[in-house]
């Protein structure tokens, strides 16, 4: 596999497990545009008790899970003041929870400030490809569940889903909780791909296209974050590929001009995102009516 | 079994519900009906606990219920659908099925069993049991936004049966459907009364309740206006002034 090709998966990976951490709280009904702040969590928590030279040098079998785990306790917390408000003002609420988190790590020097921070255990796909087909299978699984049902429930009304008895506070900050877990695991496994973090990585325009790929993916199945994150790693490679060999203008320079004319088409297009129910149905229809039952 | 005493509710200034008392008896079949806002629906949301009581008190088989919250209501039998259909848009016939199994599979077990991926599972099982018995086993598959309407209003009361109710509230449940349809729902909900489930229905199609309700309260203007049989509300001089206007002071 040539280089070019192990760095685009790398970044499918990331982009994949990011997207999930992002799909969960989404599938309950929460926009969530702090994605940037689970991920700055994760990676300086993994990296300084990874670190050999400046932190405490400890196995990432441990240090993996365990920044995970901080991210999400973080999440928890944060859940409660996050999930009292709704809509346009929790992506507001979030992204303040990301830019606080950036601006307490830039100024924290144990984990060596605006300058970054060195990880010294470098891995291979080895670790980020099996812990991503382990994160959609999570997806799957989750949504698969009654919890997951309550999720997508409370999406779709959650006055009706507090009737039929489903705690919804529990669920979703369950759900949001969930999403911070899966948001410090990519930022941990960031840092052992590019064996240096640095929080400019993970600005607000990185949330927003955690968040837009989610919801041009959709947000209704599984399906959506694994198909968005596809679809926005792929495109722009794809574009630069067209370009170099066509030599078109809009395919070479204006490449990202072209990427937002298909982001717009495809808001308005399928304004619910790729993946639908409606879709996935027509896509896997049984023959036999009776088997068709379907639940995820 | 249901008791309201004195029941009140204010919005802003507006006394929506003005002391209202009435009781639905176990196993019945009673209807709440009224002129449009009269408070039918302000009714269905004190019992359903989605508005908090202002004065008065609800009981259910003797247990005051008036501060028990509005997730609970479904664990002390309390089950009910939805004049404006409130189904789950994006869900499947089934899981919005499943949705009304909630509180009987509230277990961190049941919560955790991946329905979706073991489709052979009791639950589906159960929900698909209950949609071929309301006659609408072709369409378990199927998410609920595409169907047509008549078809989602009855999915709504067998979502709302399978918590196993002991007091079902249907809010205008035949409104917008046909004949037949209407029809199917008079069985599906006499099925229900059979097996002991006591019904409260609000409804404005009065050849429905006189089929299917023994008992008639009327509301008008928040107040209670009259209480019997379906034969003596349509003969009552009061009733028929509420609905087709007085002679009379009803002009100032």
């Amino acid at each position: 596999m040539s280089a070019y090709m192990t760095g685009i998966i790398i970044i499918l990976c990331l982009n994949i497990i990011i997207a999930y951490s992002v799909f969960l709280p989404a599938a309950a009904g929460q926009l969530n545009l702090g994605a940037a702040g689970f991920m700055i969590i994760g990676a300086y928590m993994d990296a300084y008790l990874s670190s050999a030279d400046e932190g405490l040098g400890l196995p990432i079998a441990l240090t993996i899970p365990a920044a995970a785990l901080f991210t999400g306790l973080i999440g928890f917390l944060m859940s409660f003041p996050i999930l009292r408000t709704k809509g346009v003002y929790m992506i507001l609420a979030t992204f303040a929870f990301a830019e606080i988190v950036a601006g307490i790590v830039l100024n924290m020097e144990v984990v060596g400030g605006a300058s970054g921070f060195p990880v010294t255990t470098h891995t291979e796909l080895e670790v980020l490809l099996p812990v991503t087909v382990g994160v959609v299978l999570f997806g799957f699984y989750l949504i698969s569940t009654r919890f997951g049902l309550s999720m997508r429930s409370i999406h779709d009304d959650e006055s009706v889903s507090l009737l039929f008895g489903v705690n919804t506070h529990l669920v979703k900050v369950g759900a949001f909780t969930i999403g911070a877990v899966l948001g410090g695991l990519a930022g941990a496994l960031y840092g052992h791909q590019f064996d240096y973090i640095e929080v400019q990585n993970w600005g607000i325009l990185f949330s927003i296209y955690v968040l837009l790929y989610v919801l041009i993916g959709g947000t209704q199945t599984p399906w959506g974050p694994l198909v968005g994150a596809m679809f926005f790693t792929f495109i722009p490679e794809i574009l630069r590929a067209v370009g170099d060999a066509t030599g078109i203008e809009l395919f070479t320079e204006l490449r990202f001009a072209a990427f937002g004319v298909i982001i717009v088409g495809m808001m308005v297009l399928r304004p619910e995102g790729i993946m639908t129910r409606t879709f996935l149905e027509l896509l896997f229809r049984k023959s036999t009516p009776k088997s068709d039952i379907k639940l995820s | 079994m249901l008791n309201l005493r004195s029941v009140e509710k204010s919005f802003g200034g507006l006394k929506v519900i003005d002391n209202v008392s009435f009781s639905v008896k176990k196993g019945s079949r009673t209807a709440l009906i009224g002129p449009n806002g009269a408070g039918k629906t302000t009714i269905f949301n004190l019992l359903s606990g989605i508005y908090e009581v202002d004065n008065g008190s609800i009981s259910l088989d003797n247990n005051d219920i008036t501060q028990i919250p509005a997730r609970k209501r479904i664990d002390i039998g309390m089950s009910r659908s939805f004049q404006n259909i409130r189904l789950m848009p994006h869900l499947s016939t089934i899981e919005n099925v499943m949705l009304g199994q909630h509180h009987l599979a509230n277990s961190a077990r049941e919560n955790f069993f991946p329905l979706g991926l073991i489709k052979s599972n009791k639950w589906a099982k159960l929900a698909e049991q209950s949609l071929i018995e309301a006659g609408l086993g072709t369409y378990p598959g199927q998410v609920v936004s595409e169907l047509p309407y008549g078809i989602q209003k009855r999915i709504e009361v067998v979502r709302a049966l399978v918590s196993n109710p002991k007091l079902l509230l249907l809010d205008e449940p035949a409104a917008g459907l046909n004949s037949s349809e209407t029809a199917e729902l008079q069985i599906l909900l006499e099925k229900a009364s059979s097996t002991g489930t006591t019904l409260l229905v609000v409804e404005h199609d009065m050849n429905f309740v006189r089929n299917l309700c023994q008992h008639v309260v009327v509301l008008n203007f928040g107040r209670k206006i009259f209480e019997g049989t379906p034969d003596e509300v349509s003969k009552d001089p009061q009733v028929l002034e509420a609905y087709l206007g007085g002679d009379d002071n009803n002009a100032s």
